[in-house]
């Protein structure tokens, strides 16, 4: 017989097993998620959720899908939240604080209460990245938030509004497009395909009959 | 953490480790593997497939579950919407909101079409969230196209359609510029250089990688880009059957709300279905390294308007799928972490393949250590085989994992479980439909004129088995050229009256056919509730 755990699914008692992930218990009570459901693998966000343990002061977030429900946890999920994206054009944008200024002036609201670091699904210095994105730093802020699945709880917690993950995903694309170091042998093999380099090759490898591409293939060369 | 039944197993991993690490196993002949896969691989199980019985493909096999869903009833009759009517006005659709139909959406913006997305969920809820490992493309020196094109078609079991696989390899270099161009950040040495490893089946270290997020940071850059664009994203919203004109070329769909269950119309010149995979479609009772939505949706849409499927038999098994704890049960563990060094033992910590196998390859041995060579790990769901992860930092020194498979570390590490001192335990996953519609070099398919498909609902491109790192390449490749074509194309486009005749018409053949079925397609999501709902 499986252990069982009490969980109150928006206020309401289910008891389930106590293996179960927060989105595969509320499946076990009935629910057929259309909210809420993403990758369930912990990349995508969807499932943001936020819980507290009964008699326990401090309310905590997780992703449901990457979650073991517990006895007495308190489950309200967080399907959507309303941040803040700034349109832009990508291939004008300024690479210096400036930006931030104009798309997300908010960032500089912030009053380093940290709740938003307290409260990140995957464990990130939230408030650290939005310091190097008020600095106009975007390659450390780029670093400090990429594993961020921009679910929005950082967000939800923010007493400046600020939209935590666009703010991020500004300085990724920043830092990726024009700070990270350009790719010359990117480049040259873009130009040599162009310039027409490897057609002859590529046309010999479309009229070769099906032995020949078995004999090159089990006797090709692997680098180790 | 490992209960006291695995510490037998696990010290006889770590005492083999450091052996283990020096040893280069043998890569298997031609031979051994075509005998390996005959005998262990699912698709060669021949009881698991049903003849289907309607429909361009009539007489071919396919899995029952995917075979259920192609000749069920449609959701709607063509009485339930008014096509005089439409709710939404295109140039081009694009159905489905993942790394494929977002690339095909920009390309259509970028050349001046009207585009719109609809989603069954949010724009980026797919597959490529999930893709950890890479993307492939010879950029590099020692590497050139035509290799690439060799070890893919090796992979694929020669049955590739070549001129597809030619593009997917020819355009590689400028996918991954293109991608680099929006922003997203490639893993780079300080001068700039692509930090590259092996992926099972390479033979040349081409695969780039953006940490194990590189799927993530490719679809949240392309949604940002789509947003910036203002391109309108219908989201919650299933196309549930095409629309055809009385031309019979695509001209749009019907379209559901997932919440509210309303109808809708969307007209278009030109379509792209762009719906993804099957994993929740869980073949042969495997579970599943996919997104949610990944039910095989746009291959029931095609196939029911009359187009063409191509090796829609032919599913990819992932090697490593979690096998323990049950909470991440059959969630990807990516193929980066034999790229990074981490070799496969069995419970008496042996060697017992070469890690970088094909992937159907390495499926087929795994489970064969776990079946007829009884050298498999009991974990309650089933037997596994161990990865060995300390190895990686072992080879590529301490912080290695951190650093380069921070989600692998962080999913284990929820559960107690540290792979940089603990290996951990892996079986075979439903992975990827290697089949889907057939399509051109255009991206159109090959019987329905104005009708696009484009990433994991396309067959042909991998031929039977796909090579790690492909598909983030194959849904960018042929996203955009789905959307460039899509757009084109939309340019000449005079739409005919709409019809939804199709829909009679092949319940007609269903009836001819005998087929009885209670069943409606396309399925847009599993039902995992352990109670009867009403």
């Amino acid at each position: 017989m499986e252990k069982m755990v009490n969980i109150f699914l928006f206020g309401k008692k289910y008891e389930v097993p106590s293996n179960l992930t927060i989105m595969s218990a509320m499946e076990y009570a009935g629910y057929q998620l259309v909210r809420g459901c993403g990758c369930r693998n912990g990349f995508c966000g969807a499932c943001a959720t936020i819980y507290r343990i009964k008699g326990d002061r401090e309310l905590k977030a997780c992703l449901a899908c990457q979650t073991t429900v517990e006895d007495n946890m308190y489950i309200a999920t967080l399907p959507f939240f309303p941040l803040v994206k700034q349109g832009y054009d990508i291939e004008k944008i300024s690479t210096t604080e400036a930006v931030m200024m104009q798309l997300y002036p908010e960032i500089y609201a912030c009053v380093g209460c940290n709740a938003c670091t307290k409260a990140c699904t995957q464990s990130l210095n939230v408030m650290q990245y939005i310091a190097y994105a008020q600095r106009g730093d975007f390659e450390n802020c780029a670093e400090e938030s990429f594993d961020c699945v921009m679910c929005g709880v950082c967000s939800s917690r923010c007493p400046a509004g600020i939209s935590h993950p666009q703010v991020a995903m500004l300085a990724r694309r920043i830092n990726g497009k024009y700070l990270a170091p350009g790719c010359g042998h990117l480049e040259d093999r873009v130009k040599e395909i162009k310039d027409g380099e490897f057609t002859e090759l590529i046309e010999a490898l479309m009229q070769k009959p099906v032995e020949e591409l078995k004999e090159l293939y089990n006797t090709r060369e692997i680098e180790k | 953490m490992y209960s006291e039944f695995y510490k037998e197993s696990l010290e006889a991993v770590a005492a083999a480790r450091a052996e283990n690490i020096a040893m280069e196993p043998q890569r298997m002949t031609a031979e051994q593997k075509e005998t390996l896969l005959k005998t262990y691989h699912p698709d060669y199980r021949e009881d698991q497939f049903s003849e289907l019985k309607v429909g361009p493909n009539k007489g071919d096999k396919v899995p029952h579950e995917l075979c259920a869903m192609l000749e069920a009833h449609s959701r709607i009759t063509a009485d339930c919407v008014d096509l005089t009517k439409p709710d939404y006005e295109t140039d081009v659709l694009v159905i489905g909101g993942g790394g494929a139909g977002t690339s095909a959406a920009i390309e259509a913006h970028e050349a001046g079409a009207d585009v719109m997305i609809v989603t069954k969920l949010r724009m980026g809820d797919a597959n490529t969230m999930m893709a950890e490992g890479g993307i492939q493309a010879a950029d590099k020196p020692n590497d050139s196209p035509a290799i690439h094109f060799v070890d893919a078609f090796g992979g694929g079991h020669f049955a590739a359609k070549r001129d597809l696989l030619a593009k997917l390899v020819c355009d590689a270099p400028e996918a991954i510029q293109w991608l680099s161009n929006l922003g997203v950040e490639f893993d780079k040495e300080a001068d700039g250089t692509m930090v590259t490893t092996h992926g099972g089946g390479t033979s040349r270290k081409r695969m780039h990688a953006a940490k194990d997020y590189s799927g993530a940071e490719i679809m949240r850059t392309l949604r940002d880009e789509v947003l910036n664009r203002n391109i309108p994203v219908v989201d919650f919203t299933a196309a549930i059957e095409l629309i055809l004109d009385d031309k019979g070329n695509a001209a749009g769909a019907v379209l559901m709300n997932m919440e509210t269950k309303e109808l809708m119309v969307a007209k278009a010149k030109t379509v792209v279905i762009a719906t993804g995979g099957a994993g929740r479609m869980h073949y042969q009772g495997f579970p599943t390294s996919n997104h949610y939505g990944a039910t095989a949706d746009g291959l029931v849409l095609g196939y029911r308007a009359g187009a063409k499927l191509l090796y829609a038999e032919t599913l990819q098994y992932h090697p490593t799928g979690a096998a323990h704890p049950e909470q991440i049960f059959g969630a990807l563990v990516t193929e980066k972490v034999r790229s990074l060094g981490a070799k496969l033992v069995n419970r008496d910590g042996k060697v017992f393949m070469h890690p970088l196998e094909t992937r159907d390859v390495t499926a087929a041995s795994i489970i064969r250590e776990c079946s007829d060579r009884e050298n498999g790990i009991e974990t309650g769901n089933g037997k596994a085989v161990w990865l060995d992860t300390p190895m990686i930092e072992a080879i590529g020194g301490e912080g290695t994992i951190e650093k380069r498979i921070p989600a692998m570390m962080r999913m284990y590490m929820a559960y107690g479980i540290d792979i940089r001192k603990e290996p951990i335990l892996v079986y075979p996953t439903l992975h990827y439909q290697n089949g889907g519609l057939d399509i051109n070099v255009n991206g159109m398919t090959t019987n329905i004129d104005n009708l696009f498909v484009a990433g994991e609902a396309v067959g042909g491109i991998h031929g039977k088995n796909r090579l790690m790192g492909n598909s983030l390449l194959d849904i960018i490749v042929f996203g955009r050229n789905a959307g460039i074509n899509a757009a084109k194309t939309a340019k000449d486009v005079e739409v005919g009256a709409l019809t939804l005749d199709h829909i009679a018409k092949f319940e007609a053949e269903l009836a001819d056919a005998g087929v009885e079925t209670d069943a409606v397609s396309p399925k847009l999501l599993p039902n995992y509730t352990k109670q009867k709902n009403i």
